[in-house]
Formats: structure tokens, C-alpha cells, sequence
């Protein structure tokens, strides 16, 4: 006879079987009946089936290099495996070996097509812009194009003006 | 402005007093937005400080915006543990917000249809709600109120990976979007096993307590969507539209069904509810849930004047435990007192309903 399942957060016998069918895959959490109440799977409005097939799948070990913390929060991959959480922003570059096998399993895609914060975006081309603009400075100078220097000088003025940044160099 | 509870109960509210949404089916519509700043730690890992300087920020940002005109904000830890359960039961905080450490708080509109928790799971959970089945009116809403507090907030966004997010769940557009499903037929025919099959297949997922009949669940299900990465916000709220339109369909045909194959069965099961809410004297809140949801078919069926779902909707809320305790200015009674006081209320709202008129009855 086949053993009974153990729940998948902890290593009871699991009671609660939950299946559910995404994108034509099929996911199973087990869990036992502590576990099941813990995560609100007998409440209508606060569990998120999702939350619990992403701790089911970091139960094969994570493969990341040993040591490895992200340099901005001091997160390490096991402080991920246990509350199924990131530090910071920056741990989704630091963490990104760990993160894109998960991916494809939890979501539709694996690639943002909704949504773009514009404002971020036009900041962006405007620090971009400015890289642009003080490498050309440089060159110009270096070649001794004082015109063209003074030129981009007044547009780095106005740039970082248009970025809300400090027009002082 | 600070927040102050009782001017918030006593305040027009979406939820409560809105009529012109009426909807047969769809009680509420939600959509949040997850948010975080790009230059701190999630709330999980920020310290209090960092907790604290978070919430000054986004708090001042949110409160700048025109949808949070004449809107109240609150830090968590300044509100007693009932007024915290009355937040939850609006609808208006999560339980998790609610058990927050310092730090973290909310901002809510005067209408309470827009509420803003600060340090939850992420920075910012942004949410939207509406009366009855609007998820395309909710998204304009929210969509415009994300911009505009964008427009002073630095957003933690990735090209590839979308809005970053504390949980890799809620990556990419970061929403879930929501309808709270009042679906009595479906599951006095016993369908609903089948309803969670089919919209789990699309992606979708069912949220709600599956008992026997009706018991203990109002026959309240919540469906929202599953996915939030590779799918852009216009064509997840179109697909869910279209997965809730449906099972509205479902819903509405089984209650015909029920109707044309046992004539007597909702009747006789709306009037027995109907006669416990007017005369009885203890009422628990799950039997109040499940009593206000046959009233509030009844009010589908045409056996009770529209304008009545309204207030059947305003019960549901009112009736839960934390309400109870609040009326009656007490932090904490006994489960029986609560169920008495319950029942009090419901008896004086219930004095005000006309008898219903039930169009089959005596004609069979």
C-alpha cells in the first residue's frame, strides 16, 4: 500500500488535497490539517493558492552558490526558502539562477507585457541621456572642441534640470 | 486627516449605502495593485526605521492624490484591536495588515471604495472596490490613482519582470483582480464543484467554503485571477470578465431551473429565512450569512422590491462579529450575547420589509 502523503510545509500526514489546474499544467499542494488552517485555506477571502504551490516548489533544495547574499539587503537563498519572500528589489538580480526555474510554472509568461510606469521610464532616458551627454563633454574637450564642450555643457544643465537633479556638477 | 471610526461607519459607504450598482449575482468588484519603492527593503526585511520613513512617504503621496480627497489615513498601531476587525470586515484592511508591525498603516477615501495599506507585504497594496460586477469601471479607477502616485513615487519596475514585488507570485503586473460571487443555485444544485473545475482550467481561482448546501458560507465565492506575470492588466480583467459573465449565466439559468423543477423549494427556503431574520432571537453570524443570502435571492426572484438588496448587502457587513461588538461599544462579550445583539439588529431591520410576495404561490 502506498504511504500517506506528507504535507508539503511540514512533514505531518497531510488531510487537505488541493489541485489546481493552470495554463493546462496541473498543481497539487498537500498539506495537513495545522498547515491548511495556518495558511487560511478554510478561509473564503485570504489564502493564496499561489503563495502555498510556490513554498511546494522550493522543497527540492534551491540551487544557488553557497555564500551568496545579496549585496543590498544581506538576504541569502534560505531566508527565500522560508518565508517565500525577497529582502529588496535588487534580490530579483541576485537571486535571478534561483528565480527562473519557478517562473514559468507560476505565471502565464515569464515576460512583463502589461503596464509601464511612464515616469520611471522617462527618468531613465533622461539619466541615459545624460551618460550620453558627459562622455561626448569629455571628448570634446579632449579634442579641444570648446564649442561643441560649452554646447553640451548648457544641454547637461538642462537635462538634469528636466531629471529633478542637482544642476551643479 | 486622521482616522475616526465612527465617522467612517457613519459615512455613504461603496459597499453599504451605493444602490445604483445593483446587481443580481456580483455583490463586489476589487482590484489591488502591489507597489513597492525601487530604493528600500520589502517591509518584511526593513527595520523600523526604514519601516517608518516608508510610511511618511507613501502616506504623504497617497493622501496629495485627488482620489483620497477628504480621505482619512491611520497607522496601524494607533487603532484598538476591535476598530482593526471592523477595518478587515469593511473589506477596507487584510487581516495581515492588521497584525502589522509598526510602521505600517492605510489611507482610505471618504466612500471607502479606495483604500491604500502601507507595509503590508509589499509598500503599497493599492486597492479598488466597487458595488456589483464593474471590473472594467474598477480598473480605469485604480489605474488612474497608480498613476498618479507614480507621478512622485520611485517604483521598483524591471522591463522583463514588471512591477517587483516581495512575493514572486505577485510579479510583473501585480494585480488581482477580484468579484465576490453570491452563487446560491449553483450550489444548492450541486454544481459548484464542477464551476471551480472549469474556471481553475482558465487560470482562474475560486476562493470560498464548499459545505454541504449552503451551510456557513452564504454561498459566497470569490473568484479572481490566478496569474500576474506574461499577461497585460486590459487582457486579464477582459478574460476575467468573461469567466465571471458566464458563470453569472450558469448561476442565473440553475436558479430557473430550480424554479421550473421543484416550484416550491426556493420559496418555502427564502420565506423560512425570511421568518428567522424578522422574529428570531439568536442568530450566529454564519447563519446570518447564510439567512441574508436567501433573503437577498428573494430580492433576485422579484419577491421583494429591488431597492431591498441594498440593504441585505449592508447586513452582510454589519452582521459580522466585529461590527456587533462595535455598536455595542463593547471591546468583548460572550458568543451568545453577540448572537442575541445580532439578532436584535436584524429584528429591527427586518420590521421595515414588506411581506414577500411570492408570484407562484396558491397557483399550483
Amino acid at each position: 500500500m502506498a504511504s500517506p502523503l506528507k504535507c508539503d510545509l511540514c512533514d505531518n500526514p497531510a488531510t487537505v488535497h488541493l489541485t489546481q489546474i493552470v495554463n493546462h499544467k496541473v498543481h497539487k499542494v498537500d498539506l495537513c490539517e495545522s498547515c491548511a488552517q495556518a495558511k487560511g485555506v478554510t478561509d473564503p477571502s485570504g489564502f493564496s493558492l499561489a503563495d502555498l504551490l510556490l513554498k511546494a516548489s522550493l522543497n527540492p533544495e534551491p540551487t544557488a552558490p553557497a555564500g551568496l547574499r545579496c549585496e543590498h539587503c544581506g538576504y541569502a537563498p534560505d531566508d527565500f526558502k522560508k518565508s517565500g519572500r525577497f529582502g529588496c528589489p535588487q534580490c530579483y538580480e541576485t537571486f535571478t539562477d534561483l528565480l527562473e526555474p519557478m517562473l514559468d510554472n507560476m505565471h502565464k509568461g515569464t515576460a512583463h507585457t502589461g503596464k509601464i510606469p511612464e515616469r520611471a521610464l522617462q527618468r531613465k532616458q533622461l539619466h541615459d541621456r545624460l551618460h550620453e551627454l558627459e562622455s561626448e563633454l569629455q571628448s570634446a574637450i579632449k579634442a579641444e572642441r570648446y564649442e561643441d564642450a560649452a554646447k553640451f555643457r548648457d544641454e547637461i544643465v538642462q537635462v538634469r534640470q528636466e531629471a529633478g537633479l542637482s544642476t551643479a556638477s | 486627516m486622521p482616522l475616526d471610526i465612527d465617522k467612517l461607519l457613519s459615512t455613504p459607504a461603496e459597499l453599504t449605502d451605493n444602490s445604483t450598482a445593483k446587481c443580481p449575482v456580483v455583490l463586489m468588484t476589487r482590484i489591488r495593485l502591489a507597489r513597492n519603492l525601487s530604493t528600500h527593503c520589502f517591509p518584511g526585511r526593513a527595520d523600523d526605521g526604514e519601516r517608518k520613513e516608508i510610511f511618511n512617504r507613501c502616506r504623504e503621496a497617497i493622501m496629495a492624490t485627488s482620489s483620497m480627497k477628504r480621505g482619512m489615513s491611520v497607522a496601524v498601531d494607533e487603532l484598538a484591536p476591535l476598530q482593526r476587525q471592523v477595518l478587515v470586515e469593511r473589506h477596507l484592511i487584510s487581516r495581515e495588515l492588521s497584525a502589522a508591525k509598526s510602521g505600517a498603516g492605510a489611507a482610505i477615501n471618504k466612500d471607502q471604495s479606495v483604500s491604500v495599506m502601507i507595509n503590508e507585504e509589499d509598500h503599497l497594496r493599492i486597492q479598488v472596490l466597487r458595488n456589483g460586477f464593474q471590473l472594467k469601471r474598477t480598473w480605469t479607477a485604480i489605474n488612474a490613482l497608480d498613476t498618479a502616485l507614480e507621478s512622485s513615487l520611485d517604483y521598483a519596475f524591471s522591463p522583463r519582470l514588471g512591477y517587483v514585488t516581495a512575493c514572486p507570485t505577485n510579479l510583473g503586473t501585480g494585480m488581482r483582480a477580484s468579484a465576490m460571487m453570491h452563487l446560491p443555485a449553483l450550489v444548492i444544485a450541486g454544481q459548484m464543484e464542477k464551476v471551480v473545475r472549469a474556471v481553475n482550467q482558465l487560470g482562474m481561482v475560486v476562493r470560498g467554503l464548499f459545505g454541504e448546501g449552503s451551510d456557513a458560507s452564504g454561498s459566497m465565492f470569490q473568484i479572481s485571477n490566478q496569474t500576474t506575470l506574461g499577461e497585460s492588466e486590459p487582457d486579464i480583467v477582459k478574460r476575467l470578465h468573461n469567466v465571471l459573465q458566464s458563470i453569472v449565466d450558469h448561476e442565473l439559468n440553475a436558479r430557473a431551473k430550480l424554479l421550473e423543477t421543484d416550484p416550491a423549494k426556493l420559496p418555502d427556503k427564502i420565506g423560512r429565512a425570511y421568518g428567522i431574520l424578522k422574529h428570531g432571537h439568536v442568530i450566529s453570524s454564519s447563519e446570518a450569512m447564510n439567512l441574508l443570502s436567501l433573503v437577498r435571492l428573494g430580492v433576485d426572484l422579484g419577491y421583494l422590491p429591488d431597492e431591498y438588496r441594498t440593504v441585505v448587502d449592508r447586513l452582510f457587513i454589519e452582521a459580522q462579529p466585529g461590527h456587533i461588538l462595535h455598536r455595542a461599544d463593547k471591546p468583548k462579550l460572550e458568543s451568545d450575547e453577540r448572537d442575541r445583539l445580532r439578532a436584535d439588529l436584524l429584528r429591527s431591520e427586518f420590521a421595515n420589509f414588506p411581506t414577500p410576495g411570492y408570484p407562484t404561490a396558491g397557483n399550483n
